[in-house]
């Protein structure tokens, strides 16, 4: 690598993303770790536009650094005091840790070069959606026709996922099924207060 | 977050444009990066943005809960909706080419509705989510 190499800029947001993730563990306060978790999401995001996955880019730095943020805060402050007390097992997290970074890193050793053309992904399907989807769907971007027609089912199963985990949140902390009405559920907290 | 003067004047400057750019990566998703989910994201996001700067009571008078909840089904509807399009007139499930009378074209709309679809149900979720959670403390 020399001293222009454009691949410094990879190493250089890989670094930082290693000494954001760093703080983020080492860090006793919890806004602050939200807070520095946005901007690992950001520095992720710059990743996957280097990676030309601009989709998934746009996804990460809206969810990850944007919505994900704001949700973690919200629910910071239904939590009387988000700190971190009693006694801490750092040898066993950090054992833990290890571990687990060993069998990822273990699972990538098999995996083909980044961008090698006789990659088994490259192999299968990809060509006939490079060269054969614009004209069967009249659609320029390869990546929406694919995710929306000839993946349409599993796109189908997002946008469910996405629909059950509102669900969930209405059921779980909705209260009550019309605006300004307080669900009985919700009582006892009421008269705890009063 | 209601006296900070700043906040509320450039918030409601940007506001226009944080819609309209939603818009744009739903609808231009066909040719650039971008589609329902993004856009979905990013209409949320500026609903957030709003609840955050004037409060949940004017944001809930612009997207009521029970509208959102109407909204959040109908997306889904809507997608799989499409699907059972393509199953009535004698295809596959969600099969977009019997759509129009030239394959190529039904495949387009059907992509545009499911898009669609998949736009209304994640903007909705997602405001919702923040509505509930920041609903909770009175």
């Amino acid at each position: 690598m020399t001293l222009f190499d454009p691949a410094w800029i990879d190493v250089a947001i890989l670094a930082f993303m290693a000494i954001v993730a760093f703080v983020v563990a080492l860090l006793r306060s919890v806004f602050a770790s939200v807070m520095l978790m946005g901007i690992f999401s950001l520095l992720s995001a710059t990743l996957f536009v280097i990676l030309d996955a601009v989709d998934v880019a746009f996804t990460e730095a809206s969810v990850g650094a944007g919505i994900s943020v704001v949700v973690f805060l919200g629910a910071m402050s239904l939590i009387p005091s988000p700190k971190a007390h009693g006694r801490t097992r750092p040898l066993l997290g950090a054992l833990v840790c290890i571990a687990c970074g060993a069998l990822l890193i273990l699972g990538t050793l098999d995996m083909p070069t980044y961008g090698d053309p006789q990659a088994p992904i490259h192999l299968h399907v990809a060509d006939r959606y490079l060269s054969e989807s614009l004209e069967a769907t009249d659609v320029p971007n390869v990546v929406t026709s694919v995710l929306a027609s000839y993946r349409g089912y599993d796109t189908l199963g997002e946008t469910t996922v996405i629909f059950t985990a509102a669900i969930a949140v209405l059921i779980l902390i909705g209260g009550s099924w019309r605006d300004g009405v307080k669900a009985p559920a919700r009582a006892d907290k009421e008269t705890g207060d009063a | 977050m209601h006296d900070h003067a700043v906040l509320r004047v450039v918030s409601k400057l940007l506001m226009p444009f944080i819609f309209l750019f939603a818009l744009y990566v739903q609808f231009h998703g066909d040719f650039g990066p971008g589609g329902g989910f993004q856009a979905g994201v990013i209409f949320g996001a500026g609903m957030i943005l709003y609840a955050l700067i004037f409060g949940l009571k004017a944001a809930r008078k612009v997207a009521p809960l029970h509208y959102l909840r109407a909204q959040l089904s109908l997306g889904v509807l809507l997608y799989a909706g499409t699907g059972i399009v393509g199953l009535v007139q004698g295809s596959n499930y969600l099969d977009y080419s019997v759509l129009a009378h030239d394959p190529a074209h039904g495949q387009e709309y059907g992509i545009m509705l499911i898009e669609m679809g998949v736009l209304l149900t994640v903007s909705s979720a997602m405001t919702l989510i923040f509505y509930l959670f920041a609903g909770q403390d009175h």
